[in-house]
């Protein structure tokens, strides 16, 4: 394994508590025996990973970078913030209800120790998530969060991660554990930002979701990184019977990033609805691996991804659904479809479908096309202008997957930034917003 | 008005019209009647610039401006319209912020101020019930998932919100019944006036019992190859279009 990692994988022991070192070296095993991917890796075919060529560090602890440019969602409630890696204490709020627990991995006491350790990578395989080895072994603090049995949480819980760019070729490891009881619900938001100039930062951001009996979890996670950020990362989720898994993904595009999803359903009766935009442009790229797993029976799950690539950006979108021998009555649904507005973007769909059982509901597509000169025109001559009549539609394409969002609070905070990402003059956005 | 002058154009290298000749004054409405594949809505799609559309001879001006160089957006501001005999579905936009956006787009090109929000939905609302479509309608995609009588209605009420100089209808009588046709008869007769005109494309005579034509031409060939007032209509109904096509 190439050795851009090498300090930062030096680092993880001093950096972390003890009881982590297990999880390191379980990590570090399978990164030191894994070749780094290249294009001719099936799983990375059209990804260029020449980004991280260069050597990254560890996060300085004493380090408390100017954040202040750095924009990320307002949303109230509970939000913990971390920049360059490092807890930020008086930017966060945590006020949550009896039967919620948050938890730093850093104030672990041997028992809740334990108990970290008894769930932490449950929900992963790690052989198959060469990131979230990695995680594992440059694992320094991490987020548990705990809902009990019953314990509605109405807020949103906002975990917010910035890279102030203050500090060149930083490595960011961020670790989210979150286990639901049954019949729980929560709302969780993960916010990556950073600033637009500075340099590069690698945040790998692994997150798991172990989802009880019956309970709901609203999941988004927003990449709202740009530039030169480099992100690789992953959500992994583990269903019981009756769970709901509703996880919505937006990434705006920068250097790379590369977001595994994986959701298992493991009780009859879950459900998960996974929804995702992205929206590279100049140079960027933006790569979206999905494996959605049935493993028993009545299950359901529907996939929405729709993304509009610009200039000579990439993106690639791999829609993975597994329908095992056992898993029959299971209904999935995979849609994705891509807008190209300029004739040197590029994508790479692949639905790939693995059926097993014979009695299922299984529908997917995928559609790559640029803007349809015959609803441009159509726009057109109704007096609205080209630019205006391009960046309507543009917006038009995604406005769908924005209007399924149900937290409110990220709904009224993505709807400007994106309709700006398409037109920053406010005349070109005035009816949509 | 309107004034054709010896119009040619081609689609996909296929020559269309050959030749086409056309006066509209002001305050009239002029029915254009003819086969299949004789030219009708390329006709409309020439006018409003529709790409792929190429004029590879003659003229058409617009209140005295030459049109055919014209952006297609700058001919709807000019006062152009045209109803498409098959309206776009565009999913994702709403129908109220693509019917604001088109009003604005035209009052700002005549250096009217836009109409704030709250009378505008009044407005579209008051519309909604003359062009008898649900005011659901308003806040759906434009034209996602509608019928092809409630696509026709919503052209209809555009037309109405823009309150254009020039209304090109291609055929939006096809397929409508016959209530739906006289909604159509209605919103036409209603916009009549001294100022605006109308030129209506059609298969049918049936339409101009309810909207009574100024004049009527027979498109053929793409020629206008014979123009008469509202009795050849009914001639044509009686005739076929066979005894023209020989003509051209």
């Amino acid at each position: 394994m190439s050795d851009f990692m090498q300090q930062p994988l030096d680092a993880a022991a001093s950096l972390a508590p003890a009881w982590l070192a297990d999880i390191h070296a379980r990590g570090k095993a399978v990164w030191q025996d894994t070749p780094m991917p290249t294009r001719k890796t099936e799983a990375w075919k059209y990804t260029n990973l020449r980004p991280l060529q260069q050597r990254f560090f560890a996060p300085d602890q004493g380090n408390t970078p100017q954040i202040s440019g750095i924009h990320y969602p307002q949303l109230g409630g509970t939000t913990l913030v971390f920049a360059d890696g490092i807890y930020r204490e008086e930017l966060s709020t945590i006020e949550l209800p009896d039967g919620a627990r948050l938890l730093r991995f850093a104030d672990a006491d041997a028992t809740q120790a334990d108990a970290i350790r008894e769930r932490l990578g449950q929900a992963i395989v790690s052989k198959q998530h060469l990131f979230a080895a990695l995680n594992d072994a440059t694992l320094a603090d991490g987020i548990f969060l705990q809902i009990d049995a019953n314990t509605v949480v109405e807020q949103p819980i906002h975990l917010v991660w910035l890279t102030s760019g203050q500090v060149d070729a930083l490595s960011v490891n961020q670790r989210l554990l979150l286990e639901l009881g049954s019949n729980s619900q929560a709302t969780v938001v993960e916010s990556f930002a950073n600033t637009a100039t500075g340099g590069t930062a690698f945040t790998n951001g692994i997150s798991e979701f172990l989802v009880g009996d019956g309970a709901v979890v609203d999941h988004y996670r927003l990449h709202l990184e740009q530039a030169e950020a480099v992100h690789i990362g992953g959500v992994h989720a583990t269903l019981q019977t009756n769970a709901t898994f509703n996880s919505f993904h937006l990434a705006l595009g920068s250097t790379l990033k590369r977001i595994d999803i994986v959701v298992e359903h493991k009780g009859q009766g879950a459900h998960c609805e996974v929804n995702g935009i992205y929206l590279p442009r100049g140079e960027e790229q933006v790569d979206y691996h999905t494996c959605i797993e049935h493993a028993v029976p009545h299950c359901t799950s529907s996939e929405t991804f729709r993304g509009i690539i610009g200039d000579q950006a990439s993106a690639v979108f791999n829609g993975r659904i597994h329908i095992h021998p056992d898993a029959q009555k299971t209904r999935a649904e995979l849609s994705n479809k891509n807008l190209l507005t300029s004739n040197q973007a590029e994508v790479n769909t692949k639905p790939e479908l693995e059926i097993y059982a014979d009695d299922v509901q299984c529908a997917h597509g995928a559609t790559v096309a640029q803007m349809d000169p015959t609803t441009l025109h159509y726009l057109r001559t109704r007096g609205i202008p080209r630019a205006e009549a391009e960046v309507m539609l543009s917006y038009g394409f995604i406005n769908e997957l924005i209007e399924t969002i149900r937290c409110e609070a990220v709904q009224s905070y993505l709807k400007p930034l994106l309709a700006r990402r398409f037109a920053r003059n406010p005349k070109l956005t005035r009816h949509i917003l | 008005m309107l004034k054709i002058d010896n119009l040619h154009a081609k689609v996909d290298d296929k020559d269309i019209l050959k030749g086409l000749n056309l006066a509209v004054k002001p305050g009239e409405v002029h029915a254009i009647m003819g086969p299949n594949g004789s030219g009708k809505s390329t006709l409309g799609h020439v006018l409003a610039g529709r790409p792929g559309y190429q004029v590879t001879a003659g003229s058409a001006t617009l209140l005295g401006q030459e049109l055919l160089s014209m952006d297609t957006e700058e001919r709807a501001h000019l006062g152009l319209f045209l109803a498409f005999q098959y309206p776009v579905e565009i999913p994702g936009v709403s129908n109220m912020e693509f019917l604001k956006a088109s009003v604005d787009a035209v009052r700002e090109s005549r250096g009217q101020e836009s109409i704030d929000s709250v009378n505008f939905m009044k407005k579209a609302r008051e519309i909604c019930k003359e062009v008898d479509l649900d005011q659901n309608f308003l806040k759906r995609g434009v034209n996602e998932g509608f019928s092809g009588g409630e696509k026709k209605r919503n052209e209809l009420m555009q037309m109405m919100l823009l309150e254009p100089k020039l209304c090109i209808m291609d055929e939006t009588d096809s397929g409508l019944d016959i209530d739906a046709l006289q909604v159509v008869a209605r919103a036409v007769n209603a916009m009549r006036n001294a100022e605006r005109s109308f030129v209506l494309v059609t298969h049918y005579q049936r339409l101009l019992d309810y909207i009574e034509p100024d004049f009527v031409h027979v498109l053929a060939g793409g020629r206008i190859v014979k123009s008469g007032d509202k009795s050849l209509a009914l001639e044509l109904e009686e005739k076929g279009y066979a005894w023209l096509e020989d003509a051209a």
